[in-house]
């Protein structure tokens, strides 16, 4: 094991894109991330990449683009209002079938909001990051040595799968600080970029990457051939993890800082005699939708616990087909639920199932 | 050096250092213990780059421990933008001492650059904290970078180090061993003596002075 290195969010998830081989950084500084692009700005020039400021988050999202049409690794970054001004260019890059990584660390919303840490965006990620029928793919770690090895996953995925992955975050993930380790990630195998427009000196067809297409039929079928990948995306790579859940009474479901928060409440709740556990999706898309519906024959409920009004809650409800109730617990607007909010709610629920 | 209190010998005491060595951390013990000494005290907030986890999160703690507390306006609410507290200048004229918590590198030390004179007028001290566990400071030459980098953008002179050398909670006696030779080099380099160790309270650690973790928990 390599030896452990104390990093803030921000400056982890740069450093896990750059040891991922990204050698493109182009985005416009928003608190609370900022720091990811102040370290991409240090950082690049000096390891034989290039860390560009753009004129704004419209053009670097595009540039984005651009470079991803080359075949390169290439990484932009923001939050919250600003992955809102990303959103055409990102649907024209699902729409083109390239990948690259996106980091949102969110910020309360809506609007220009606050810059406090805040989960509001899910809906946006998982269901409408750009307009269109299509999909990123979206990871939400919940540490910072998770960003480092999580990083490098949506790499491998976007390339894999041809599309954009999202790094969900939050403004507390990114500015807190934890000891990381980078270790190797374990290596997955990337297909040949053969769609690449990287020059090749007039030795084959030209390749042309676009998201327009003059026949209703041609783009109906480039449409369905994707959707063919997002169901073999939703068969192999949804991810999650549990605690505590193979006898709990009451299933917390939580993602990201605030799966740490409900797991300290999750502990608290077991030392008072109520059998709580936790599910923590880490796919949001691909949302664990059979691993949820597993588990709604084992217990007696499901509490989301969001940084928001309750986004997640309709996502369960589907996965477990409404077999059991679904409850929320959330805090808005750039606060943050501390464990004692989360165990009052989970006491509220189990007195009133007793 | 046996106690924090020993490092405030001036009016002003500046802790500066790169990002997330631990400045706001020592600021702080610091100012609590320049008051168990019966000596009135007061912490300023001049961070004008971190968003969250500063000096201000402590503000409630501080003032019950009779440390005055000099805070932007605004820290810790939506308004996004680097500004003073509106009190700032007792840090120079208040009675007793002052302890000054500065954001990180030479962009968090231009503060101290629009008021340098004052420093010296008003007598201060200005200590680096150096954590060998940070990336890319980690190892001495990293972390000599950015103090020529603070120098420049304050115009004031180092009096020491402080080795605040830690990984946050996963800090053990090993941690703290491990890293008395970096810190022992960053010295070296930089011709500045070196003036203490921190240990976490948890570690029991002989030559190393004990700091409480002041950061806010989230979980």
């Amino acid at each position: 094991m390599a030896e452990k290195l104390l990093m803030k969010g921000n400056e982890a998830i740069a450093e896990a894109a750059i040891r991922a081989g990204c050698k493109l950084f182009f985005g416009y500084p928003i608190t609370p991330q900022t720091e990811l692009a102040e370290y991409m700005a240090k950082q690049m020039p000096k390891r034989g990449g290039l860390s560009l400021q753009a004129e704004s988050e419209i053009a670097a999202i595009n540039m984005v683009l651009g470079a991803a049409s080359t075949g390169a690794r290439v990484i932009t970054s923001s939050s919250s209002p600003g992955i809102s001004l990303k959103s055409e260019g990102i649907s024209y890059i699902i729409g083109s079938d390239l990948p690259c990584v996106i980091v949102n660390v969110q910020r309360g919303g809506p609007g220009l909001g606050g810059i406090q840490p805040a989960q509001s965006d899910y809906n946006q990620a998982t269901k409408a990051l750009g307009h269109g029928d299509g999909h990123a793919i979206v990871l939400a770690p919940n540490s910072v040595q998770e960003i480092a090895t999580l990083v490098g996953e949506a790499f491998d995925l976007a390339d894999i799968y041809r599309m954009p992955c999202m790094i969900l975050a939050d403004g507390a993930l990114g500015q807190m600080m934890e000891p990381v380790d980078f270790e190797a990630k374990p290596a997955r195998e990337i297909p040949e970029k053969d769609w690449a427009c990287c020059g090749h000196g007039g030795k084959r067809v030209h390749n042309i990457v676009n998201s327009l297409y003059i026949e209703p039929e041609e783009l109906e079928r480039i449409v369905l051939e994707r959707f063919e990948r997002y169901n073999k995306l939703e068969e192999n790579e949804v991810k999650y993890e549990e605690y505590l859940t193979e006898d709990a009474d009451i299933i917390i479901v939580a993602y990201g800082i605030t799966s740490r928060i409900a797991k300290t409440a999750v502990r608290n709740a077991r030392k008072k005699g109520i059998k709580a556990g936790l599910f923590r999706p880490i796919t949001l898309y691909p949302f664990p939708t059979k691993e949820l519906k597993a588990l709604a024959d084992k217990t007696d409920c499901f509490l989301s616990v969001e940084m928001n009004m309750g986004q997640m809650v309709n996502d369960i409800k589907i996965a477990i087909d409404c077999k059991k109730p679904v409850y929320h617990y959330g805090r808005t607007g750039g606060m943050i639920p501390s464990p004692e909010e989360i165990l009052a709610k989970i006491e509220e629920i189990s007195g009133g199932n007793a | 050096m046996k106690h924090l209190y020993e490092l405030a010998t001036e009016k002003v005491t500046v802790i500066s250092g790169p990002y997330g060595s631990g400045k706001t951390n020592i600021a702080v013990n610091l100012a609590l213990d320049i008051r168990k000494q019966g000596e009135i005290c007061r912490i300023a907030d001049l961070d004008t780059v971190n968003p969250y986890f500063r000096s201000a999160d402590n503000e409630k703690m501080l003032s019950e421990q009779g440390v005055q507390t000099l805070v932007p306006m605004f820290a810790n609410t939506n308004v996004d933008i680097p500004a003073l507290p509106p009190n700032y200048r007792l840090l120079f004229t208040g009675e007793g001492k002052s302890v000054a918590d500065v954001g990180g590198d030479g962009d968090g030390a231009a503060v101290l650059g629009f008021s340098h004179d004052d420093y010296i007028e008003a007598g201060y001290k200005m200590y680096f904290v150096y954590n060998r566990y940070r990336y890319i400071t980690s190892e001495p030459e990293g972390a000599l970078e950015v103090l020529e980098e603070i120098k420049r953008a304050s115009g004031l002179e180092f009096h020491g180090i402080i080795n605040n050398s830690n990984l946050g909670l996963e800090t053990t006696e090993k941690t703290v061993k491990d890293a008395i030779n970096h810190a022992e080099r960053l010295a070296e380099l930089t011709n500045l003596p070196l003036l203490l160790t921190t240990a976490p309270d948890w570690v029991d650690l002989e030559n190393t002075i004990k700091i409480t973790d002041i950061t806010k928990k989230l979980f």
